[in-house]
């Protein structure tokens, strides 16, 4: 019995030597060495400066942006170090009551558009970081985005389709397109 | 949109199968201390460590001291794990300065990675040090799922042994899980994820700047935001593979950092399976007969595919109420719709449904789209699957060794049918085996049920509740079938950081794990010890696809005939009001 116990002790202190600090280290060190741009969290720098991860996704509600997912986290939406879903239940009525605002937001700031929404468009995503929307939710808002823009709407949605990334080899996931991509290569054509 | 579906899925089962047998062929070889293709780096390594450990790998150990064992470790990682919670504010590695855990909050946490739970009370980035998340969660990813894999191979030695004393040294058991089995398969996991975007730095947080300011509650604006980051991929890689499922963030595998693009997505979901399903075909090895081993992987897989199918057709429908009002759900080629609540736009909803059916299949708790806002049907069927004690794939090893406690039950039934002593693999199923596989069908369910109970019962476990209505009581009953099973996975609206849950919650986890592996072990022993009856012809074959059908019958039977009653007063009873 004793020994057992004896054994146990030191077999744990090995193996956390091995599992806790070895392999992580070792996971780390090579990570750095070979992914230096996804192990540090795929920032996109532009002269010196950060603009933000290709992965995160960021609050857009100016009419001139495309808007992406809304997002739950607290106390600001987007919150990159606070990652949160909305956890309504699909019966809520909180959850009815936030989609009902949503539309109304969506349809202030269109109200000639008489598309039906695409739907990812006034859900919470999982994260609350979620960088896409579908191609669907992009062309959505083209109108409203081409008026504020004075950009030609043909010329925007030839732009969501570029931006639109299909399924990874041809086969997993969805299409969509990155809010925070799309957004940027807006404010550079100005 | 729904070809697309179909294909994703028939692509991740057909790759998950092919990988069963190599993988399985591999471990059958290391656990039996054969050869292999790893030896002449970790053979001296295992050598090491036993010299350290004053361990002699020759040594064969009774069911008693295998327990003895196997619990002496696992109670001293809960205490260390206990102590590097409350300390870590002390200790190093801590770059964002977190403070120490609550008593109440590192005891559930330490209880529920050591029981391969992985049920989360805390949010990750917001209250855990990068040396907790490493040298404490990492290690007990690691541990839990190396002890019930070698719990698993002690049942399968009873079955191999006659007239026998031991099953075998927990040790090495242990050990090998870890060297020669999960530190390989998490390395190449690690940095397959690593080259997808998952982070993995032991730097600090970072701040970027916004295109658009944003508002704080009180009008501040701010035009800065914070990325959490840290060693995320080396945890997340063992995270699905040992079946934890304790996500480095707050949102699991929900979070663009630890779940980035649909291969990483693909990459994880087959680790889930990969084990759980391998070892099927490791006990068809060492029990010299593989077609047991596929048996037992055809009734987890047509009960894993049918279950599916439900929950696909669950969130592809959409939420009706959302529907009226003036929302597009159907699949296009242009968006993925259905129920989109939840859930992120690169998984979309085939992704989705798939990640949680394999993750409740297997007592995989972690989530790639939150469950609390799944339809009524798509969420009460990942409950059930946890409500079946774990055994569709299950946990590494756990998931087997509850399986062929159900075995041993189904051919006792069927034995008392046809009137002929029960047996399997030659081995005789009498009164003994049955009270201790009794013992293993029955604690978790009682556990479950009493937990959800007593917590519905007392004001301090109905305030937790978020959703109203009978969705709360989905709440309450999956936060206690996932611990009740060893989980992990949530409705994670219930605010469950609170002393009653994480006391309530961690008491049941340990019922969960200890009161099942103990009589397991027991019953390992009792079968080693019998001698092997020569098949004759009054004996059940037990590879046939009847023998099939009647293990799924009863595993159903057992599972919806104790769970019935409680899920007409929750997800039933909101899917019919919702109509």
């Amino acid at each position: 019995m004793h020994r057992q116990l004896r054994s146990a002790l030191i077999l744990l202190g090995v193996m956390i030597l091995f599992t806790g600090i070895i392999y992580p280290f070792l996971v780390t060190l090579i990570a750095q060495v070979i992914f230096p741009h996804q192990a540090n969290g795929s920032l996109i720098e532009s002269e010196g400066k950060c603009l933000g991860s290709e992965l995160i996704g960021q609050q857009f509600d100016r009419e001139g942006y495309f808007w992406g997912r809304p997002s739950a986290t607290q106390p600001l939406p987007y919150n990159g170090s606070a990652s949160s879903a909305s956890n309504y239940g699909p019966s809520n009525e909180e959850l009815l009551g936030n989609i009902q605002k949503r539309i109304e937001a969506l349809k202030r700031s269109d109200p000639g558009n008489t598309v039906s929404i695409p739907v990812d468009l006034v859900t919470y995503s999982a994260s609350g970081l979620d960088p896409h929307i579908s191609q669907a939710a992009a062309l959505y808002q083209v109108p409203r985005v081409a008026r504020q823009r004075h950009i030609s709407e043909g010329v925007l949605q030839e732009m969501v389709n570029r931006f639109t990334e299909g399924r990874q080899f041809g086969v997993l996931g969805e299409p969509r397109v990155n809010v925070l991509r799309l957004n940027l290569a807006l404010d550079e054509n100005k | 949109m729904i070809v697309s579906s179909l294909i994703q899925i028939g692509l991740y089962l057909i790759i998950l199968l092919l990988l069963v047998k190599p993988l399985g062929a591999y471990m059958a070889h290391i656990y039996q201390g054969e050869r292999s293709f790893l030896d002449p780096v970790l053979k001296p390594l295992e050598r090491f460590i036993y010299r350290i450990a004053q361990v002699n790998h020759a040594e064969e150990m009774d069911w008693k001291t295998y327990t003895v064992a196997m619990l002496f470790f696992n109670f001293a990682g809960l205490i260390f794990l206990y102590l590097l919670l409350r300390l870590q504010n002390l200790l190093p590695l801590n770059p964002q300065d977190m403070p120490a855990l609550p008593p109440d909050l590192a005891f559930n946490a330490a209880v529920s990675f050591v029981t391969n739970t992985n049920w989360q009370s805390y949010s990750g980035e917001t209250a855990m040090s990068y040396l907790s998340q490493m040298a404490g969660l990492t290690v007990q990813n690691f541990l839990s799922a190396a002890t019930g894999m070698a719990v698993l191979i002690a049942m399968i030695r009873g079955f191999v042994r006659h007239s026998a004393n031991t099953i075998g040294n927990f040790w090495v058991d242990m050990t090998r899980s870890v060297i020669y089995i999960l530190i390989p398969l998490s390395l190449i996991l690690a940095l397959a994820l690593v080259s997808q975007g998952v982070v993995q730095t032991v730097s600090g947080y970072t701040n970027v700047s916004i295109l658009q300011q944003v508002h704080f509650p009180n009008n501040q604006p701010s035009a800065e935001q914070t990325l959490a980051l840290g060693p995320a991929a080396s945890q997340v890689a063992i995270k699905q593979l040992g079946t934890n499922g304790g996500g480095f963030f707050n949102v699991n595998s929900a979070h663009p950092f630890e779940n980035p693009t649909p291969l990483s997505n693909f990459l994880e979901m087959l680790s889930i399976l990969l084990i759980p399903a391998a070892l099927c075909y490791t006990f068809g090895r060492m029990v010299g007969d593989t077609r047991k081993g596929w048996a037992l992987l055809a009734a987890m897989t047509i009960v894993f595919v049918a279950v599916l199918a439900i929950v696909v057709v669950a969130e592809q429908g959409g939420n009706p109420a959302i529907s009226t009002l003036g929302i597009d759900q159907t699949a296009s080629n242009a968006q993925a719709g259905g129920n989109m609540e939840g859930k992120e736009v690169r998984f979309g909803i085939a992704n989705s449904a798939l990640w949680a059916t394999a993750t409740t299949a297997a007592s995989n708790g972690s989530v790639n789209s939150m469950l609390d806002s799944f339809t009524p049907l798509g969420g009460l069927f990942p409950m059930w699957l946890m409500q079946l004690g774990e055994v569709v794939y299950g946990g590494v090893g756990s998931g087997l060794y509850g399986m062929l406690t159900f075995v041993i039950i189904a051919v006792f039934i069927a034995g008392l049918m046809i009137g002929r002593t029960p047996e399997y693999l030659g081995k005789k199923v009498e009164a003994y085996e049955m009270k201790m596989a009794s013992l293993v069908i029955l604690i978790p369910i009682l556990t479950v049920l009493f937990g959800t109970a007593i917590a519905v019962s007392i004001p301090d476990g109905r305030a937790a509740v978020f959703n109203p209505g009978a969705h709360g009581f989905s709440e309450v009953l999956y936060a206690f079938s996932s611990a009740g099973n060893n989980n992990g996975s949530a409705f994670a609206g219930l605010g469950a950081n609170t002393g009653f849950y994480n006391t309530a919650l961690g008491f049941a986890m340990l019922f969960a794990r200890y009161w099942t592996a103990i009589p397991v072990l027991a019953i390992a022993s009792s079968l080693a010890r019998k001698k092997i009856v020569p098949a004759g012809p009054g004996t059940l074959p037990t590879h046939t696809p009847l023998f099939i059908i009647w293990l799924i019958v009863v595993v159903i039977i057992v599972g919806a005939l104790s769970f019935f009653p409680a899920l007409a007063l929750g997800p039933i009873a909101e899917y019919l009001m919702m109509r």
